[in-house]
């Protein structure tokens, strides 16, 4: 049978994840209580972390963490994370966003996962705590390419740093249903403009690969040039590149490729959906 | 918004009428915002207990081994149920009315047809205790090949879906392989047409969707009943097929229900009824049987997918003069009500046109995938899809506006329709006519002026055409369905005649006669020339095929040299697909 | 395993349990203290018919432990009612047709109740929103949508305990 465990502190979840194969930590339930509903999920422990630094917010400088229990309704209403609430409003309805967790996120399979994409495109970093002890930060894309086979550790946290300008940092659901759906593919692009050329340009794909990818073709297609029709275009042609989309209920592999190039273009481009 | 339109058919409806047209609060409405509405899982039981049954991973396999013994070791578990203690442990829906042969358990004995199938049902205190215990259940299966794809389902040599019918189509009155119209000459038709457009449409299996998953709560009662709450959209329905699959007297079951969290069809199938009924008798306890959400997408039956093939012969003035249409309904593994969609599609077929020559062959074939079941239209829906792709199509090609060629060729009151009945109510045009005004559709001052109040069954539209039958004189006949047409029914015959006895057909083929399949009317050795259709005196009295001989085949009285107008049919005899006759 | 003991404010009554570790508040409210407000529809947040108000904040009770709830104000469509007067919502849910088979009404209603609560004069695009992650298969929502703008800015509101608090 299932137990339940509340942890007061990180270190201590942390010291049972790395000590309890069989451990799993609860963040806002969606993931694992599905599981649990349905029966995949009958032996272990859930782990339930109460330590207040699970679910803090530090978002007044230039350097932003989020706890791992960080809800997306929590980020909705932080001001100053208003750059990210396009992001954390694609993720399901109100009551789903009051208990789904930006650290849950990290692990949501295609084609969930959408607010993990807007933090590939911002290059976070994940810190993850393996036993009793401090924190490591890890790149967020080598944490997603290692994601199925980590080892037992904690998601304590995410860090990243803030855009200088908000207004370049765009976030895009592309869904069937309206006003929500589940992603038929979703793209972040964080595109810093200076003396009207891109530099350090980010581009994030969801379900677009088993995982969130980085669209590197589409990030050396626009690095240096200016935001203008003849970069979009070769954008556009170097779309697809490192794709491998699934193909699920929501979209066939062959939509999800024909759909993504025009999707990027009308963003980059400022077009409505 | 709701807008009653008072200038169509004024004199057809009463304006003194106390409910339609009037707003009027729902009864079930205060219990609705109130949360107070109690649907069949909104009952407290004292030691109720929680059934989850274990599913068959394969789509097609034989079971060489069930081990449930640390199951119902397992904590929780009060009793591990098999197919050996399923009183009755075969069934079909329509068994209740007597339409075709028992082909599916309620837990798989010796083979598993669908991926989903249930194998073992696992009785415990907790629904958590459920789900643990049914990892415990280890069966051991050896796949088999299975078939996805109606026409290859039913090709020689296809794997075996259903052992109760081999050859992977619904036997209909045990002889027919398909669900069969003719009416006049489609092949010389197309032949004479302007233009042929042939189309495949092939549609998806639909799931319901209903908020509330499939469920049921049964317990003991006093007095050796038993109480049901029941999700199912026809409770006595649910009642009976419970009430012959545990062997109990339906008196014994006291079925609770009407209160449904949405069916759209998907809760006829008394999916979970009979093993909560079968928990309750051997615990003597509450039992909740309900499915989860992956079980309701997955393993609550779909709508059938359809693949129909439509092929018309089109003039250029835009009248359609001849419909052809091959049609494949795919049941899933078992038949439930799969078989009653093949004879709603046919009825509904050629769609809502008056077309002089139509033939159509829908076929209910046996595949390895979830059986298939009501929703809402089923039968037609997709069928109609089809043809109004079609009529589109159609249009295109006659070069009109599609709103104009479909106020052509509709149905008018008064047509004869291919099954031998006259189109009434048909309204179709005022339909487009109305659709068009809404939609800010052009539509022409003659297409505005049309009615299907007037021009319907004038000459050949009111008559039933010289019909081709094939080398046996039938049109039905599975071992001829490729051979072309050798004879033909002369103009007015009907399938049965109006006010008519049926003349039953005896036993063929080495096979018993099955009870009341009524054939057509003998042909005419030659073909008869389009007259009005001849008034048939009654022949001797119906006999029931009762095992012995029946008498041999009479060929009716030639037509008499004058012409009778058509007999109305109300008070007739009529053909029934389902129950042979009714009246 | 032991039960345990834990104790939270059902629409506004103090109301304890004994919960198995891992059972969900759906389960606890529904079979432990025989709410039936809220229902089982998926079992994986994407239905939204097990809806509940946790202090005030629309939450799935169908994936929220019960032993996480203690403490916390719970509230469910029954609460809303006051006696025999309804909720501006469910006099205009009943006005506007805003149910057929009623399955999802308990959750269409809660996570009105919190839009109301935090924004009494919504706009369509608001209430879309709002109601977002509850599925109808009835209706088509146009009903639903209607009746939440019209029961907003009604008079004789009443805010949730939690939403009072919050």
């Amino acid at each position: 049978m299932l137990d339940v465990r509340h942890c007061a502190t990180l270190a201590e979840a942390a010291g049972i994840v790395s000590g309890d194969r069989q451990a799993v930590l609860l963040g806002g339930g969606t993931l694992v209580m599905r599981d649990v509903n349905e029966g995949r999920l009958t032996e272990g422990t859930l782990l339930r972390v109460t330590d207040p630094v699970f679910r803090r917010i530090e978002a007044g400088g230039g350097r932003i963490e989020l706890g791992a229990g960080v809800t997306m309704g929590m980020i909705l209403a932080n001001r100053d994370l208003a750059f990210l609430h396009a992001a954390a409003r694609a993720i399901g309805g109100p009551a789903v966003r009051n208990m789904a967790s930006v650290g849950g996120n990290l692990f949501a399979a295609s084609p969930y996962g959408d607010f993990t994409v807007a933090l590939l495109a911002l290059d976070a970093q994940v810190v993850v705590q393996a036993g009793f002890g401090s924190g490591r930060a890890v790149p967020l894309e080598e944490f997603l390419a290692a994601r199925e086979r980590s080892g037992p550790a904690l998601v304590t946290a995410v860090q990243f740093s803030r855009p200088s300008n908000p207004g370049e940092f765009h976030f895009r659901k592309i869904s069937r249903v309206r006003p929500k759906g589940i992603s038929v593919l979703s793209i972040a692009a964080h595109l810093p403009q200076s003396g009207g050329r891109m530099a350090q340009v980010r581009v994030a794909y969801g379900a677009m690969a088993p995982t969130p990818i980085r669209a590197r073709g589409v990030e050396r297609a626009l690095e240096g040039k200016s935001l203008d029709a003849g970069a979009i275009q070769m954008a556009k042609q170097a779309a697809l590149e490192g794709c491998r989309p699934a193909t699920d209920a929501i979209a066939s592999e062959w939509y999800r490729r024909e759909v993504l190039p025009v999707h990027l273009g009308r963003l980059l481009a400022g077009d409505g959906r | 918004m709701l807008e009653m339109r008072k200038d169509l058919f004024a004199d057809e409806r009463d304006d003194n009428l106390n409910v339609i047209g009037k707003g009027l609060q729902r009864q079930d409405m205060p219990g609705h915002v109130t949360g107070l509405t109690r649907y069949f899982d909104d009952h407290a039981f004292e030691g109720l207990l929680h059934l989850k049954v274990v599913r068959s991973p394969h789509a097609s396999a034989r079971i060489r081994s069930i081990d449930v013994a640390a199951a119902a070791r397992a904590p929780g578990v009060r009793r591990v149920l098999r197919a050996a203690d399923v009183p009755v442990n075969r069934n079909t829906l329509l068994s209740l009315i007597g339409f075709g042969k028992d082909d599916e358990p309620s837990l798989a004995v010796d083979k598993v047809h669908y991926k989903g199938e249930p194998v073992v049902a696992i009785i415990a205190d907790s629904e958590a205790q459920a789900l643990a215990a049914k990892k415990l259940v280890r069966i051991d299966y050896e796949p088999m090949p299975a078939v996805f794809d109606v026409e290859e389902a039913l090709k020689p040599g296809a794997p075996v879906v259903n052992e109760t019918y081999s050859a992977n189509y619904f036997e209909y009155h045990e002889r027919f392989d398909h669900q069969k119209l003719r009416f006049g000459d489609v092949e010389r038709a197309l032949a004479s047409a302007d233009m042929v457009l042939e189309h495949r449409y092939q549609m998806s299996p639909i799931e319901h969707a209903p908020t509330e998953t499939n469920g049921s709560i049964a317990a003991p009662e006093q007095n050796g009943r038993f109480v049901v709450h029941s999700c199912a959209q026809g409770l006595f329905f649910a009642l009976g097929t419970a009430a012959k699959i545990v062997a109990l007297e339906s008196n014994r079951l006291h079925f609770i229900g009407g209160t449904v969290g949405g069916g759209f069809g998907g809760k006829v199938d008394s999916l979970t009824e009979p093993l909560a009924v079968l928990g309750a008798m051997v615990t003597g306890k509450p039992v909740r049987f309900v499915l989860d959400r992956e079980e309701e997408m997955l393993y609550g039956s779909p709508r059938g997918a359809e693949r129909i093939y439509i092929k018309d012969g089109l003039m250029r003035d835009g009248r359609l003069i001849a419909r052809h249409i091959r049609s494949y309904f795919d049941a899933g593994a078992y038949t439930r009500l799969s078989s009653y969609a093949a004879i709603k599609c046919t009825a509904h077929l050629p769609g809502p046109y008056w077309i002089p020559n139509v033939a159509s062959d829908v076929h209910v074939a046996y595949t390895n995938r979830c059986p298939s079941t009501a929703m809402r239209g089923f039968g037609i829906t997709a069928v109609d899809f089809a043809l109004e792709v079609q009529m589109d199509r159609l249009a295109e090609a006659a070069q009109m506006d599609p709103m104009e060629f479909r106020l052509l060729n509709a149905y008018r009151d008064g047509d004869m329709k291919p099954h031998r009945r006259k189109a009434s109510n048909t309204a179709l045009i005022e339909c487009v006519q109305v659709a068009a005004e809404k939609a800010n559709w052009p539509i022409s001052e003659q297409g505005k002026r049309q009615s299907s109040l007037t021009g319907g069954g004038v000459g050949e539209r009111g008559q039933i055409p010289a019909t081709v039958l094939d080398a046996r004189g039938q049109i039905g006949r599975p071992e001829t369905r490729n051979s072309g047409p050798t004879q033909t029914l002369p103009a007015g015959s009907s399938r049965i005649a109006p006010s008519k006895q049926p003349v039953m057909e005896g036993a063929r083929d080495g096979r018993a006669a099955p009870a009341q399949v009524p054939r057509y009317e003998a042909a005419r050795p030659a073909a008869a020339p389009l007259s009005p259709p001849p008034y048939q005196p009654a022949p001797s009295p119906y006999q029931p095929v009762t095992g012995q001989q029946p008498p041999p085949y009479q060929p009716p009285p030639a037509p008499p040299a004058t012409a009778a107008p058509v007999q109305t049919q109300h008070g007739a005899v009529r053909f029934s697909s389902v129950f042979g006759r009714r009246r | 395993m032991a039960k345990i003991p834990v104790q939270f404010r059902l629409n506004g009554s103090d109301r304890a349990a004994f919960v198995d570790a891992p059972e969900t508040l759906l389960n606890t409210l529904r079979r432990g203290l025989g709410d039936f407000a809220p229902k089982y529809g998926c079992g994986q947040g994407a239905c939204g018919v097990c809806t509940v108000l946790i202090d005030g904040e629309p939450h799935l009770s169908c994936l929220t432990l019960s032993v996480a709830c203690e403490g916390k104000r719970i509230e469910t469509a029954s609460g809303m009612a006051d006696g025999p007067d309804l909720h501006p919502l469910q006099a205009q849910f009943m006005e506007h047709f805003a149910a057929q088979c009623g399955f999802c009404t308990p959750g269409m209603l809660t996570v009105a109740r919190a839009l109301l609560d935090r924004n009494p004069n919504p706009t369509r695009d608001e209430v879309i929103e709002a109601i977002s992650g509850n599925i109808c298969r009835c209706t088509g929502y146009e009903p639903i949508v209607a009746a939440i703008l019209a029961a907003a800015g009604s008079p004789g509101m009443r805010r949730s305990e939690g939403g009072r608090h919050a």
